[in-house]
């Protein structure tokens, strides 16, 4: 059981794994996803509350003439659904080709 | 009386705020003083069966409970879709299905709207902390806000500023529990919070983190499966089809054709933007949503863990929305839900019941009572997984960390940990007991403003901002506290509510937008302007554990059986 946690400094893989260059383009890549994803979650919801706060009647259209349903209810369900498929998109990508490479940092890393 | 004003057409920001923290609790002040209801056997008698198998669990989960790190996060031994059940149970909770769908029900798409903005921080949780509270943190949250800080200093902190959280979030779920309990049972207000009480003791000093994550996942599963079978019905009683409920649903409710559009619940962006920043980063640092993260083997599983759970979270939501508006009609024009019969009247235990009275008009009586003992065994769930969340804030970062500097044992730090629990018992029901006359939707603002102002800052910025140095991190986290606690205390809740001023001097609920953003800029000053050695030292310090956050590599290992 490894109770203590390490004292960083005392650590000489981190520096190894600092002069790899794949290191480099794992956080490169991932954290430019992570952002991105990131900014069209809170982009999408901010917007959605501005047009509450300053333009409700557009959300308050009917679909269509005959329709009792507003607009608002399918832009609504597509912000979960939609953020909901970018958390798949994110962790295909960070458990599939990051992790690889973070795999194989660590395997360079630690033999 | 915060649930009546639900009802009312008037609802002001305020009876909003109540809502504000409905999914993480269990229906806290939401409810207000509720009338005792004729004992309910076949609920009591789904209860009792459901606590038999979590008993059977928490036997199973003792014989598995030998080390420090089977106690705080299940050996690390939970796979992603376990957890993802178990965090979506930490977040579908009773005061989701009451308070939302009674939102919905009240007032149309504003309903609608509030659901949305109680779901898009988890997209957030998992691209910018999940993998890294997994990959640096150990047991409790200070693992990682004390990682390159000062030992002593930072993690008394944190475990302060998690135990302050614990705390408060207990009184409030116990006052739930309690009054949900004489609601739906019809069982004594003191029976209630003792029962709790007890059991909550027994699942985390006997089952530890093993038995706590599966009683959340058995009562996620019941939770999810008895809103399916719900929704089913519902939606058969109008074909199938959501234009029909719609249709319906205008023709019943007093506002018509305005339910399908935003009404004047958010119409204050300031008041709209500070509730969203609270929620989002006030549930990112609750310490037993946190916790969670520690109980996966690795970053990959911890990933999946929050995909499964928005899955789950963002599904459940849908369908308690679909189940609010089916219930303007079904519930809104049935006059056995009113009282005296008159429709349009006050609903029968208050205006959080509109889909536990859906669940008898379409299921009957058996149906009523499921759905009531999976709203008991839901607090008791959430109410688990704080006590052992405070316990491993005194056992871990107070006891073995701080004041024996990490030279106790296993043994002793276990002792420590069960009597933690054990005395968080028992303060949480005689919390409960004495605040069970007390407005406490107070507790609920400031709950989730000290977790947004006080350990959100420091956690966020310890992983993300080299320059963060020990007395930057105290200084911003006490001007996080003060702040969030002087404005939930100048705010309506308290200064209105609480303490009969006439108008509230702060005029928002939720402070995190203005308390958060002072934490920030107090930190990121007072860390800029530190020239000590210490500081140096500390900057030097963010290399490794960028490269620990990335990789895993040197993280807590997997569980060893």
């Amino acid at each position: 059981m490894s109770s203590a946690i390490p004292k960083p400094s005392l650590n000489p893989a981190y520096e190894r794994v600092r002069r790899n260059p794949k290191f480099h383009e794992l956080v490169r890549r991932r954290s430019r996803l992570a952002l991105t994803l990131s900014a069209v979650v809170l982009v999408g919801y901010y917007s959605f509350m501005m047009v509450v706060a300053f333009a409700p009647g557009l959300l308050q259209k009917p679909l269509s003439d005959d329709s009792a349903l507003s607009v608002g209810f399918p832009i609504g369900a597509a912000i979960i659904v939609l953020s909901w498929l970018l958390t798949g998109v994110y962790s295909h990508f960070a458990n599939g080709a990051f992790q690889d490479l973070t795999d194989e940092i660590t395997r360079e890393t630690l033999q | 009386m915060n649930a009546r004003k639900i009802l009312t057409p008037a609802l002001s920001l305020a009876g909003a705020a109540c809502l504000f923290a409905l999914p993480a609790l269990a229906a806290g002040g939401d409810l207000g003083a509720v009338d005792k209801q004729p004992v309910n056997l076949s609920a009591i008698g789904m209860f009792i069966a459901f606590v038999m198998m979590t008993l059977g669990i928490t036997y199973w989960a003792a014989s598995r409970t030998k080390s420090t790190s089977d106690f705080y996060t299940a050996g690390g031994g939970i796979t992603g879709f376990q957890n993802g059940l178990a965090i979506a149970g930490d977040y579908m909770s009773a005061a989701t299905l009451l308070g939302l769908s009674s939102l919905v029900f009240a007032k149309g798409y504003d309903g609608f709207v509030y659901t949305i903005s109680f779901f898009v921080g988890w997209p957030i949780i998992l691209f910018l902390l999940a993998e890294r509270l997994r990959n640096l943190g150990h047991f409790t949250f200070a693992d990682i806000a004390s990682y390159r800080l000062d030992q002593g200093k930072i993690r008394t902190f944190a475990a302060i500023g998690s135990l302050t959280v614990v705390c408060f979030y207990l009184i409030v779920q116990m006052v739930g529990a309690g009054q949900l309990i004489k609601l739906l049972f019809g069982l004594d207000y003191n029976v209630a919070v003792i029962v709790v009480g007890v059991l909550m003791v027994v699942y985390v000093t006997f089952g530890g983190m093993i038995a706590t994550t599966w009683v959340q996942i058995i009562k996620a599963v019941l939770l999810l499966g008895g809103g399916v079978v719900l929704t089913f019905l519902a939606l058969s009683r109008f074909g199938f089809s959501l234009e029909a409920i719609a249709k319906s649903a205008i023709a019943s409710h007093k506002d018509g054709v305005k339910i399908m559009g935003p009404g004047t619940l958010l119409a204050d962006p300031v008041s709209a933007v500070s509730l969203s920043l609270g929620l989002l980063f006030g549930t990112a640092a609750l310490p037993h949503i946190m916790m969670r993260f520690f109980t996966v083997p690795n970053a990959r599983e911890a990933r999946k863990s929050v995909f499964y759970a928005s899955g789950f979270i963002g599904f459940f939501f849908l369908l308690v929305c679909i189940l609010g508006m089916a219930a303007i009609t079904i519930v809104g024009t049935d006059p056995q839900f009113f009282e005296g019969g008159k429709v349009g009247g006050k609903l029968i235990g208050g205006g959080n019941m509109p889909v536990m009275h859906l669940a008898k008009a379409l299921g009957g009586d058996l149906f009523l009572g499921f759905l009531s003992a999976v709203a008991f065994a839901t607090i008791l769930a959430v109410v688990s997984g704080l006590a052992l969340a405070g316990a491993s804030a005194i056992a871990h970062d107070l006891y073995a960390r701080v004041i024996r500097k990490g030279e106790a044992t296993e043994r002793e730090e276990m002792r420590v940990s069960k009597m933690a629990s054990l005395v968080l018992g028992v303060l949480a029901v005689v919390l409960g007991i004495a605040f069970e006359k007390q407005n406490v939707a107070f507790l609920v603002g400031l709950t989730f403003g000290v977790a947004a102002s006080v350990n959100f800052p420091v956690l966020i910025l310890s992983m993300y901002w080299k320059g963060l140095t020990t007395r930057g991190a105290l200084a911003g986290g006490i001007a996080g506290l003060i702040s969030a606690v002087t404005m939930v205390v100048l705010s309506n809740a308290v200064w209105v509510v609480v303490l009969n001023n006439p108008a509230p001097i702060f005029p928002y609920e939720q402070p995190a937008l203005f308390s958060m953003t002072l934490a920030f800029l107090v930190t990121i000053i007072v860390s800029k302007l530190d020239r000590s050695a210490s500081a140096r030292a500390e900057r030097a310090a963010f290399d490794d554990q960028f490269v620990r956050s990335q990789t895993g590599i040197g993280a807590a290992a997997a569980a060893k059986h």
